[in-house]
């Protein structure tokens, strides 16, 4: 299954480090990623694929969101067919 | 999937309110009738609480796993009164056992408890109706829906007079928790039978046993696509920009509705193409209608815009889904929509404006606080218009209005919640006695030679 990782706030040191540190502890493979800073505001977005069965994206989706608040990010992990079907017939 | 798309949809969720109203389960309850109510009741609740048992927790991981929150879990059923016809006994009985199955189930509501007389009263009907002001009084989840009209029917007259009666006794019952009564009542003309959204959804007997109906949200994300508009464009291309974001929406609608149906093992219904206001700040549909270009919503020009709104929410959203059905348009409750408070308060938006947007819009007068001491007859002559405006048009209308007892036109009453507040409207008080009272059927319209 496909997520999609999108994270926005302030630039600073290690944020795709810290992002895609936690995506290799929870065995999640990273699919592309993409970032802009705009301003000084940082956003990225991150298509990765969930292959770990013991680990539900609801699990990953807190779990980087509490990651994010630590940090002073908003992260938050969503199922890909949101997209897929907001923007595709 | 282009990176562009992603955040819009993320800008949508998080800033323009964009969400899943409703997951509603409609249920039958037509295998539980029995002559004994209380043998009723208890298959009753076994069986919603079987059907229903992980709605919630399913709604909840929906929200979790694709980031868009689902708002509300509700239950629908079919009327109430058809069981009460068989087993008689106090209908308020079954009132309290969907309270009980609410609670037990964690839902926001359950609709059902409810009465089609729009062209006579059955066995149960009459007990039923007589019942639900202390049915709400008794109970927090539950709601009632009485339909007194249709198109092929006609108007009952005499539920009509009985509705105007219910609406205010239902109100002086639930004084001391701000007339929360007639709040969870509406009067249909033309009930939909597939509705997930309350205080009216009830399950309809030609449904199936069990079906799984979702109800979409999004005024501020139509409002935000018609601010970024040129103030110069031509209507047509606004009616366009309004397909566009609907088709979007709906779209969302019909991923929850087939997710949550796959993951509770029941087939997928309708989802509801509604844009439903809430009080919060940038979630109304008032506020589509300003931008559009009116100063205030109440405005001459207030209907063209509606009628254009609920018509091109409707053509945006049928491609988007396989299933359309219940309201389908655009909402416009007055007390749960912060554009409209303001427009009511100051008093551009009135009584008789409302009638006339409820000729286009996709139900009718709904959460309109009126002075405590308006007369039953009253309510039923704005019962009677309203579905006297449903049945000659081929649409559904509704009337929940709210008598605030003890207060007058510059009281406030507020329900908080998604039920929100707003000012005592005026209303006008003359005389209808003598039409109220005849009682008997307004006779269906004759369907062709329409001009």
């Amino acid at each position: 299954m496909k997520a999609v990782i999108s994270v926005v706030g302030e630039d600073k040191v290690g944020i795709l480090a810290t992002v895609s540190g936690e995506c290799a502890k929870a065995k999640i493979n990273i699919l592309d990623v993409s970032q802009t800073i705009v301003n000084g505001v940082f956003t990225m977005t991150m298509i990765v694929e969930m292959t770990n069965e013991d680990y539900t994206l609801s699990q990953f989706a807190e779990h980087m969101e509490k990651i994010g608040k630590q940090r002073g990010l908003v992260i938050r992990v969503m199922h890909q067919d949101i997209f897929k079907s907001m923007y595709e017939i | 999937m282009q990176t562009d798309d992603i955040q819009r949809t993320i800008r949508m969720i998080d800033e323009e309110c964009l969400d899943i109203r409703t997951i509603t389960m409609g249920i039958s309850l037509l295998d539980c009738i029995d002559t004994d109510i209380h043998a009723s009741c208890r298959k009753i609740e076994e069986k919603i609480c079987t059907k229903a048992k992980d709605l919630v927790s399913v709604g909840e991981e929906i929200s979790h796993t694709y980031g868009i929150p689902v708002v509300n879990k509700r239950i629908s059923v079919t009327p109430i009164s058809m069981l009460v016809a068989a087993s008689g006994g106090d209908p308020v009985e079954y009132a309290v056992t969907l309270e009980k199955c609410a609670r037990r189930l964690g839902v926001n509501f359950i609709g059902g408890y409810s009465a089609l007389v729009q062209k006579g009263y059955a066995a149960g009907d009459r007990e039923l109706i007589d019942s639900i002001p202390e049915a709400l009084a008794r109970t927090q989840h539950v709601c009632a829906s009485v339909n007194v009209g249709s198109t092929k029917a006609g108007i009952n007259m005499d539920a009509v007079r009985q509705m105007g009666e219910i609406v205010v006794e239902s109100a002086l019952k639930t004084k001391d928790d701000n007339c929360m009564g007639p709040a969870k009542l509406v009067v249909f003309c033309n009930a939909v039978e597939d509705n997930p959204f309350m205080a009216g959804a009830f399950h309809g007997t030609g449904e199936a046993d069990c079906v799984i109906n979702v109800g979409v949200s999004g005024p501020g994300v139509v409002r935000a696509v018609l601010a970024k508009a040129d103030k110069n464009l031509p209507m047509d291309t606004i009616a366009d920009l309004i397909k566009r974001t609907a088709f979007k929406i709906t779209r969302m609608g019909q991923l929850v509705g087939s997710v949550a149906s796959q993951k509770l093992g029941v087939p997928f219904g309708i989802v509801d193409l509604s844009l439903a206001p809430t009080p919060a700040v940038g979630d109304s549909v008032a506020h589509i209608l300003e931008e559009m270009g009116l100063e205030t919503c109440g405005a001459y020009g207030t209907t063209a815009c509606l009628a254009m709104l609920n018509d091109a929410v409707k053509k945006g959203g049928v491609m988007a889904t396989s299933n359309v059905g219940g309201l389908s348009g655009a909402f416009i409750p007055v007390s749960e929509d912060a554009g409209m408070i303001r427009a009511a308060e100051e008093g551009v938006l009135t009584m008789e404006k409302l009638e006339a947007m409820t000729a286009v819009c996709s139900v009718g007068l709904d959460m309109i606080i009126i002075p405590g001491s308006t007369k039953p007859e009253i309510i039923s002559g704005i019962i009677a218009d309203e579905a006297a405006i449903g049945m000659v048009n081929s649409k559904t209308t509704a009337v929940r209005v709210i008598p605030a007892i003890g207060k007058d036109v510059g009281d406030t009453l507020d329900f908080g919640g998604l039920l929100g507040g707003g000012p005592v409207m005026p209303v006008n008080q003359t005389k209808n006695d003598v039409m109220i009272h005849r009682g008997g059927r307004i006779p269906a319209p004759i369907q062709a030679l329409k001009n």
